[in-house]
């Protein structure tokens, strides 16, 4: 997500870059661009109108004007405008200090509430904690199933009773308090449109139970529609937070912009695929800093300290160090990466790419036909390719099921590889080719 | 870790994924010319075809609430003598927060400004008429009707992002043949999400057909094939096909896709129908998700669902001009009679009612 809209920024301030001074006329032409980029985004036409007039307002100011380089404070001033409408610091769920704590998910059909439920509970029990996920959702046909076969999978209790969602959700926080469980996670009943009945049925629950988050689930497609979900809702039940759920397609995110600008709360979690460990805390810089393609450093970090250990890190540091990098450790680096998530989403947080690399589709089970080239190598081929002649090419091909012109343009690639790793040994950053051919 | 620790592994892992992508991609574009080229869509059979199932008009009873929201964006226009900048602004905004899109909101005010020239139109009110009628204009003369097989089982495909509404769509659809005389059989291909199968297998239950499932994780291709089969079998009919709702990002997921319409070519003629189901709160991502599924699959139409809110699924208007994709259907409500033809001249007032 974000990429799309990423793109068009950094079309728009390609051109500015590199002026000394901008004229008021400049200014507008940018405005103009950053409006039609926002609204091609989905951001709400309101939201579109502020955030283009506070833009306008700080880079016709001093602030620019005083500027050595007004572009770039000029990116600078949309960037802390995106932080702010994306909501300034990372929002954290709220946790009772006399357990359980209640969270409540409420949304639309079809937004993917029970699947965020299922995520939550993931995240949760990774946290340390115990939840118990709770189908209050008795309208749609199948819905509890689909909760336990969730619960099952995640290795989380799943509360359901035939009788009525206030029923359940109040029979729930008994069965917590039974069971020991600390975090009790309610799965609401999505309607297709805002209504009454349903807005009713979440203020019983709510009246009830006293949740102590309420979360709106929000498909990361919606349209200008996410402003009125956002806003009813928050009207009938009150919410904390937000989830955006299906953030791994093509939108272009403006829903995430639009919903905490206008009702004020903040995006709390993002759902980022179709597994259930995808599912990431939202951090609102880190966003801003991908819309305008610097890069998820942050992000980055985390997710290579969570996947790397400490023993491996430091012998491929010195490997690398030595400018030592064979196809061992070319397969090894490559589970380990592999490990963090998919590649798609690693690349869309990597700063400078050239943009054919971050829009480049990535299908990850041609990774699995490098590994196999590589695994049909015998140890020494692995650290010596130089040995491989033509009848242990025609091996390795048939071993791995491919042929010999990849195994051939496997090696090539790597020698370039290899090279790029030298010269970071050196301290050099490499110059990257563009992927193709 | 330490910093520099970190600093290293990072630009490794930098470096490394660049290859990856790069080696990926190399392979894959072998890989993709060594491969023929997709077939193109079936063209729709001729003798088989039957009109779209009538229903009574209640998209404009449904859109109450639209049309309260649209005049009010709208409302700066009423009372209003001159056509000025504020009039067009106003009239650009009421399209925007349709999710009509930028690029089709400015072809439309484009050839709106023209068309005013030329009907020396200088009251506002009219304008919104004139927007109205190139709207209808945009939209007419397109055959929206639902395809059958002259003989043998018909098969329509439903395919679309997760969340939809696919399921609910072909349950009303499978009432709608059941009451036209045919036979429906309910083909539950979407064998990854959870419960998925239990929730047509529910429905089909509920309206009276019949319906074919594997075991969760199985090839949907397979649950296709046999689900064709048993029609075949059993005379004919109508098969109803329930993919997985998929991103149309996932290159893995489209390739499944594409397995899954050539099972179903098996059958001469078959598919007759491949609809992308789309939920009209879904903004102008809608576009990139009929693009993707009519590249992969062929989209012979589109179903617009949730129509009831008080979102406008303007989009469409995209999707049907740019792509010529269809709108077939509309769903306005949780009944079986609450999915009903989609109308031009209905659709455009819903928007400027």
């Amino acid at each position: 997500m974000f990429d799309a809209l990423a793109d068009r920024f950094d079309g728009i301030f390609k051109r500015l870059r590199g002026r000394g001074r901008l004229s008021d006329k400049d200014v507008d032409e940018v405005a103009r661009e950053i409006r039609v980029a926002l609204l091609e985004a989905d951001v709400n036409v309101t939201v579109v109108k502020s955030f283009i007039n506070r833009v306008k307002e700080r880079a016709r100011g001093a602030e620019v004007a005083k500027s050595l380089s007004p572009a770039q404070q000029v990116i600078k001033i949309v960037h802390e405008e995106l932080v702010t409408t994306l909501g300034g610091e990372t929002g954290k769920l709220a946790m009772s200090s006399k357990p359980p704590t209640v969270v409540m998910l409420a949304g639309l059909q079809g937004s993917g509430k029970t699947t965020a439920a299922g995520k939550l509970a993931r995240h949760l029990v990774a946290d340390g904690r115990k939840p118990l996920l709770v189908a209050a959702d008795l309208q749609r046909p199948a819905a509890v199933e689909q909760l336990r076969v969730l619960g099952q999978r995640i290795d989380v209790p799943v509360f359901s009773e035939p009788t009525d969602p206030v029923k359940v959700a109040r029979a729930a926080l008994k069965e917590a308090d039974r069971t020991g469980r600390n975090v009790v996670i309610l799965d609401t009943a999505g309607r297709l449109q805002i209504d009454d009945e349903l807005m009713g049925e979440l203020r019983r629950i709510r009246a009830k139970v006293e949740p102590d988050d309420t979360l709106l689930v929000v498909d990361a497609m919606t349209g200008q529609e996410a402003v009125n979900v956002a806003e009813a809702f928050d009207e009938a039940v009150g919410l904390d937070g937000v989830i955006l759920t299906k953030i791994d397609g093509d939108a272009r995110g403006g829903a995430a912009l639009s919903v905490k600008e206008v009702v004020g709360k903040p995006i709390l979690f993002a759902g980022t695929g179709e597994k259930l460990d995808d599912f990431e805390p939202f951090h609102p810089d880190r966003m801003a800093s991908r819309i305008l393609g610097m890069g998820d450093m942050l992000t980055l970090i985390e997710k290579a300290e969570a996947a790397f250990d400490e023993e491996e890190a430091a012998k491929a540091e010195k490997k690398l160090r030595k400018g030592q990098f064979t196809l061992e450790d070319f397969l090894d680096q490559m589970q380990q990466v592999r490990k963090m998530g998919p590649l798609q989403n690693l690349v869309g947080m990597m700063p400078g790419l050239p943009k054919e690399a971050r829009d480049a589709e990535l299908d990850e089970s041609q990774l699995g036909r490098i590994e196999a080239i590589i695994r049909s190598m015998t140890p020494e081929e692995r650290r010596n390719p130089t040995v491989i002649n033509g009848s242990r090419r025609l091996r390795i091909a048939r071993g791995s099921g491919t042929s010999t012109q990849d195994v051939n343009g496997m090696l090539k690639q790597f020698k370039m590889v290899q090279q790029m790793m030298r010269s970071v040994a050196k301290g050099k950053m490499p110059r990257l080719p563009v992927p193709g051919r | 870790m330490s910093p520099t620790l970190a600093a290293v592994l990072l630009i490794g892992i930098f470096v490394l994924a660049a290859a990856l992508i790069w080696l990926g991609l190399g392979l894959s574009r072998r890989a993709q010319r060594l491969e023929e080229a997709p077939p193109p869509p079936e063209p729709a059979e001729p003798g088989g075809d039957v009109a779209a199932p009538p229903g009574p008009p209640r998209l404009r009873d449904r859109m109450g609430k639209t049309r309260a929201a649209l005049s009010r964006s709208l409302g700066a226009l009423t009372g209003r003598r001159t056509i000025d900048d504020e009039a067009w602004d106003s009239i650009e905004e009421a399209l925007l927060v349709a999710d009509v899109g930028v690029t089709t909101t400015s072809r439309l005010l484009d050839e709106l400004r023209a068309r005013a020239a030329t009907a020396r139109v200088d009251d506002p009110e009219q304008l919104v008429t004139l927007l109205r009628q190139e709207i209808v204009d945009d939209l007419s003369g397109i055959d929206r009707s639902l395809h059958h097989a002259p003989d043998g089982p018909t098969v329509w495909l439903f395919v679309g992002v997760n969340g939809t509404g696919k399921t609910t769509t072909i349950a009303k659809l499978a009432q709608r043949e059941i009451e036209g005389g045919h036979a429906a059989l309910m083909a539950a291909a979407d064998t990854f999400r959870a419960a998925a199968a239990d929730q047509l297998t529910h429905w089909a239950e509920r309206v009276g057909a019949d319906v074919v499932r594997g075991q969760e994780g199985a090839d949907p291709g397979s649950v296709v094939f046999d689900a064709v089969d048993a029609a075949g079998g059993r005379g004919a009919g109508v098969v109803l096909v329930d993919t997985a709702g998929r991103m149309h990002t996932k290159v893995n997921l489209m390739e499944e896709l594409k397995k899954i319409r050539r099972i179903a070519e098996r059958t001469p003629g078959a598919p007759q129908e491949v609809l992308l189901v789309i939920d009209s709160t879904t903004g102008q991502n809608g576009l990139a998700q009929a693009r993707q599924f009519a590249e992969a699959v062929g989209v012979t139409g589109v179903v617009l669902t949730k129509l009831d809110g008080t979102a406008k699924g303007g989009v469409v208007l995209a999707i049907e001009v740019d792509l010529g994709i269809p709108v077939k259907l509309i769903g306005v409500g949780e009944a079986a009679e609450d999915l009903v033809p989609f109308d031009p001249a209905e659709f455009a007032a819903a928007l400027f009612a």
